[in-house]
């Protein structure tokens, strides 16, 4: 077992900042301080690492790293503030370091700019709808925020109705708020959802394991029923099938596909085709 | 003719100067009254000075908020509720280590861990850690540290009984040296939680 001892000794000699390359994919705990890959080069014996000739002795070229949920910066290192598997994805256009950020279990919502989410409408005054999308203030919601609505033709929403939109601005510092249409003014699948069907929560992860592009599970749901779904980043999920009974089995499958292996879920499926 | 007067009268006093929950200064404990209790007396009281349940409460409360990253979440309260199943000594230590792990677990952003370790020190001046019930009870003194991660700094004590400064310094070495222990359990729980997805 050479991982508890590692950790002692680490421990012993008071907690030394890691190279963020040696930890991807490993379970960080809040407090970590990480180095980033030009630093560690610079402070390492030899300096393995590729870095590019400078005319300038004493500046060190910086390479821009994003700082993603989970991290904060401090001083020129990365403090990690949440628990989780610190993950990393290479820049798409090859300049820059990348993105760093931690992949936690979290259940509780925070509104983040850009989010597709499911709010529910708590109240309706002059405007403005209030929206409860799961984080610690409702969201606003201005009636003209839907595809063709104008002062006239206002839009058909009624207290307790299912709201599928996008944060327009989302910060700490104020109340959310959010659209139905894209920037060209295109409902673009936001709206009002439709009539009955279930609305459930499940964790955070699940839904972001769930949109990811490789992801079979709903694939494979869709070949057993078919169905509408609708997948908001705040944890929720609305899902309505053919009869009740199987939009219950539906939800039944998604809120347990957290803790299931693939061949279980496999065996599941298989079992309620035969039925 | 009996008037029912239940006079719930929550006074709580500041002496000194400047005093926050994080500065110096005495303050007396929490107080409450109630009065008229019993029918058959001509009057009757009960005072309760220094609580111990809310003592513990603001040492947890001080605790976390040393520790959480608050500015990230303002205008929004965090409500941690503890509740005790079975009480076998070092109670305020298992309360700090659940409150940290419950905060871990719901994601609130720290910028360190932190947990509690209780040591008891009994009439020979021998050092008890972790301390049972019994052993508590018979302590000459009994001191609960709160250590953070990082730097097993000391976030809060809780310290009750006689003793010296060097058995202080003594205790204080002791719980930073066990504090290691239950961070690597920390880490080894959180290891096993993220491995099963």
């Amino acid at each position: 077992m050479a991982e508890p001892v590692s950790v002692a000794a680490e421990y012993l000699a008071g907690s030394r900042a890691r190279a963020a390359r040696t930890v991807l994919g490993q379970v960080v705990l809040p407090g970590e301080e990480l180095l980033l890959p030009e630093q560690e080069d610079a402070e390492g014996p030899g300096g393995a690492g590729e870095r590019p000739l400078s005319l300038n002795a004493g500046a060190r070229s910086r390479v821009r790293v994003v700082c993603g949920p989970g991290l904060r910066r401090c001083g020129d290192r990365l403090l990690v503030t949440k628990c989780g598997r610190l993950r990393h994805k290479e820049p798409g256009s090859g300049y820059g370091g990348g993105v760093y950020w931690v992949d936690s279990q979290q259940k509780r919502y925070v509104p983040v700019k850009g989010d597709h989410v499911i709010g529910i409408v708590t109240a309706k005054s002059g405007d403005i709808f209030k929206v409860d999308v799961g984080g610690s203030e409702p969201a606003s919601l201005s009636y003209l925020s839907f595809e063709g609505a104008t002062k006239r033709n206002r839009p058909n929403v009624q207290v307790g109705d299912l709201i599928y939109g996008q944060f327009v601005v989302a910060n700490k510092d104020m109340e959310p708020e959010m659209v139905c249409i894209d920037s060209c003014g295109r409902a673009n699948g936001m709206g009002v959802i439709g009539q009955d069907g279930l609305l459930f929560k499940v964790t955070l992860g699940l839904i972001r394991k769930l949109l990811a592009p490789d992801c079979e599970i709903i694939q494979e749901v869709g070949k057993l029923y078919p169905l509408e779904i609708v997948f908001g980043m705040n944890g929720r999920i609305w899902v309505k099938a053919k009869t009740i009974q199987q939009t219950l089995i539906l939800a039944n499958i998604l809120e347990a596909c957290e803790h299931m292996t693939s061949d279980q879920r496999k065996q599941i499926f298989s079992r309620l085709a035969e039925s | 003719m009996e008037e029912e007067m239940h006079t719930d009268a929550k006074i709580r006093a500041e002496i000194g100067t400047g005093c926050s929950p994080r500065g110096p200064g005495c303050s007396l404990r929490h107080f409450a009254c109630e009065q008229n209790l019993l029918s058959r007396p001509d009057g009757s009281a009960s005072f309760l000075q220094g609580v111990a349940e809310k003592s513990r409460e603001r040492l947890i409360r001080n605790t976390c908020e040393a520790v959480i990253l608050g500015t990230l979440h303002p205008r929004t309260s965090i409500t941690v509720v503890l509740q005790v199943v079975s009480d076998a000594g070092s109670l305020l230590a298992c309360c700090l280590n659940a409150a940290c792990m419950a905060l871990v677990d719901a994601g609130v952003p720290m910028r360190a861990l932190f947990c509690g370790v209780t040591c008891a020190l009994d009439s020979d001046g021998t050092l008890v850690l972790d301390p049972t019930s019994k052993q508590e009870k018979e302590a000459r003194a009994v001191l609960t540290f709160a250590l953070d991660s990082v730097e097993r700094k000391l976030l809060m004590s809780s310290t009750k009984g006689l003793y010296s400064d060097s058995e202080l310094q003594q205790c204080l070495a002791a719980a930073q040296a066990a504090s290691q222990h239950v961070f690597r359990f920390y880490r080894e729980s959180l290891q096993r939680r993220y491995s099963k997805s």
